[in-house]
């Protein structure tokens, strides 16, 4: 039995009752039909506010972090005057504003293999917004093992992925992707940088999948992956099928329930900054700046791209960015101590790697990267 | 010749370019092609045998060479490879 709509309700959707695809009956639907968003960053943002304002009777919203500044260039449901508060209580303080007629739930907590099935069982569709490998194996596992499906939305500086994984209807996640690359070969938004405006349209088509589940219509996503660049400003398509050897949604699976996705995804933990190397091979910034101050002799090494030696830099550093480092390892000298450095520390994580799979020894990783010189050691340099 | 589209979070192994013209009749040749041009690229798309790593697909126009004869799918003069990595940004 769907929900009625009130008469100030029917004001308010009065353009999707207009639609015959909608009408009356599907803004019930939508009253009585509940979404889970995971992550409320870029792509959670839009998806948030579209399904608030369409009247999703019933929204979810996972985050663990806090707003900062460098969040709101994308994520346009938080402002600036929550700066510093949970990023779900300020999603959700949005959605009622737009929409006070729904329900929002806040689950302020990763979303983790312990807690995803209680979290995810009342919603009907299950959207990833996350900006992470092990979130986006688990969120793929967990809806297939439910039967719920995955509004997927993934992106990378200019260009964009959208699909639908419905294990019912079509071909997983991990049919398309069976493992997650190596860490550090595919960069994070954290450190490669994104286009602003870019996670507001996979958002939106995210946006717009989970509605067309919810009501039922047209065709969606599963089975094809929308390949998107905004630079060239194309949308193609490629056909997936689903792979008779998927370990989670094929004919033998191996997985049959959630794992530990961390270490599927070889990475230590939730936070980006740490490095896979261990403690053992990073510095502090106070540390580095003693051994400095000391007179030590130490060669420093930052392997940012060199366009963003204009935003900040520590005086005495060379550049060797990543990408070309492996190439340059003739110029440096294994016997002298060397500290690497990059934006956050999660390059400068993988240059160590290079330089010890080299047989570098004395070399270590600048924890935190410049912005933590920046907040520790040079507050004059900003943070970016 | 036939050529292999680089999205963004892999040009940096091909000096930026978004795109590879090769050489070769079918898409193993092709990415084969391509890895001489850039040895520095291939441990990190390729295994040890030579097949794709399992975080990037090559697809044929529309198709996924896995769903077609894999790297032995024949390949026209004009066609375009995709490489598709998995991003995980959002």
């Amino acid at each position: 039995m769907l929900p009625e709509l009130s008469r100030q309700e029917i004001l308010r959707y009065s353009r999707h009752l207009l639609i015959p695809e909608v009408g009356l009956e599907g803004q019930r639907k939508l009253k009585a039909s509940s979404a889970l968003i995971i992550g409320t960053g870029g792509l959670g943002s839009p998806v948030a506010l579209y399904l608030a304002a369409a009247g999703v009777g019933h929204i979810g919203l996972v985050d663990y972090d806090v707003v900062e500044e460098s969040n709101l260039q994308r994520q346009i449901v938080h402002g600036t005057g929550m700066l510093g508060g949970l990023k779900v209580e300020s999603a959700r303080a949005r959605l009622l504003d737009l929409n006070p007629a729904i329900q929002v739930e806040a689950f302020n907590e990763a979303f983790t293999s312990a807690n995803a099935l209680r979290i995810a069982e009342p919603f009907d569709v299950i959207i990833d917004g996350t900006d992470n490998f092990p979130t986006r194996y688990l969120i793929n596992d967990l809806c297939v093992l439910t039967g719920k499906p995955d509004v997927y939305g993934a992106i990378y500086r200019f260009e964009g992925q959208a699909s639908v994984f419905y294990a019912r209807e079509g071909p997983c996640y991990r049919c398309l992707f069976p493992e997650p690359p190596p860490p550090g070969l595919v960069p994070t938004c954290a450190d490669a940088g994104v286009l602003g405006i870019l996670p507001g349209t996979i958002g939106t088509i995210e946006a717009t999948e989970a509605i067309k589940l919810l009501l039922g219509i047209g065709s969606s996503l599963a089975g094809r992956l929308l390949l998107y660049n905004a630079l060239d400003m194309s949308f193609e398509y490629v056909k997936l099928k689903k792979n008779p050897e998927c370990k989670v949604c094929g004919p033998h699976p191996e997985i049959t329930g959630l794992v530990d996705y961390f270490e599927f995804c070889g990475v230590p933990g939730l936070d980006h900054t740490d490095s896979p190397s261990g403690a053992d091979r990073n510095i502090t910034a106070l540390q580095l700046a003693k051994k400095l101050k000391r007179g030590e002799k130490i060669r420093l090494i930052d392997v940012r791209e060199p366009h963003e030696l204009t935003i900040s830099h520590i005086d005495g550093a060379e550049n060797l960015p990543l990408g070309i480092l492996a190439a340059h390892l003739g110029e440096l000298d294994s016997a002298q101590e060397i500290v690497l450095f990059c934006k956050s520390g999660t390059r400068s994580a993988r240059a160590l790697e290079i330089l010890i799979s080299a047989g570098f020894r004395k070399v270590k990783n600048l924890r935190g990267g410049i912005n933590a010189w920046a907040r520790e050691v040079d507050r004059s340099l900003p943070l970016y | 010749m036939p050529v292999v589209k680089i999205p963004n979070p892999l040009r940096s192994y091909v000096n930026g370019q978004a795109e590879v013209l090769v050489s070769g009749v079918t898409a193993g040749a092709a990415l084969e092609d391509m890895l001489a041009q850039y040895p520095a690229f291939r441990p990190h798309l390729c295994k040890e045998d030579g097949s794709l790593r399992a975080f990037v697909n090559l697809f044929l126009e529309r198709s996924n060479i896995r769903d077609l004869q894999g790297l032995d799918t024949p390949l026209e003069p004009n066609d375009i490879l995709n490489l598709v990595p998995s991003i995980a940004g959002g």
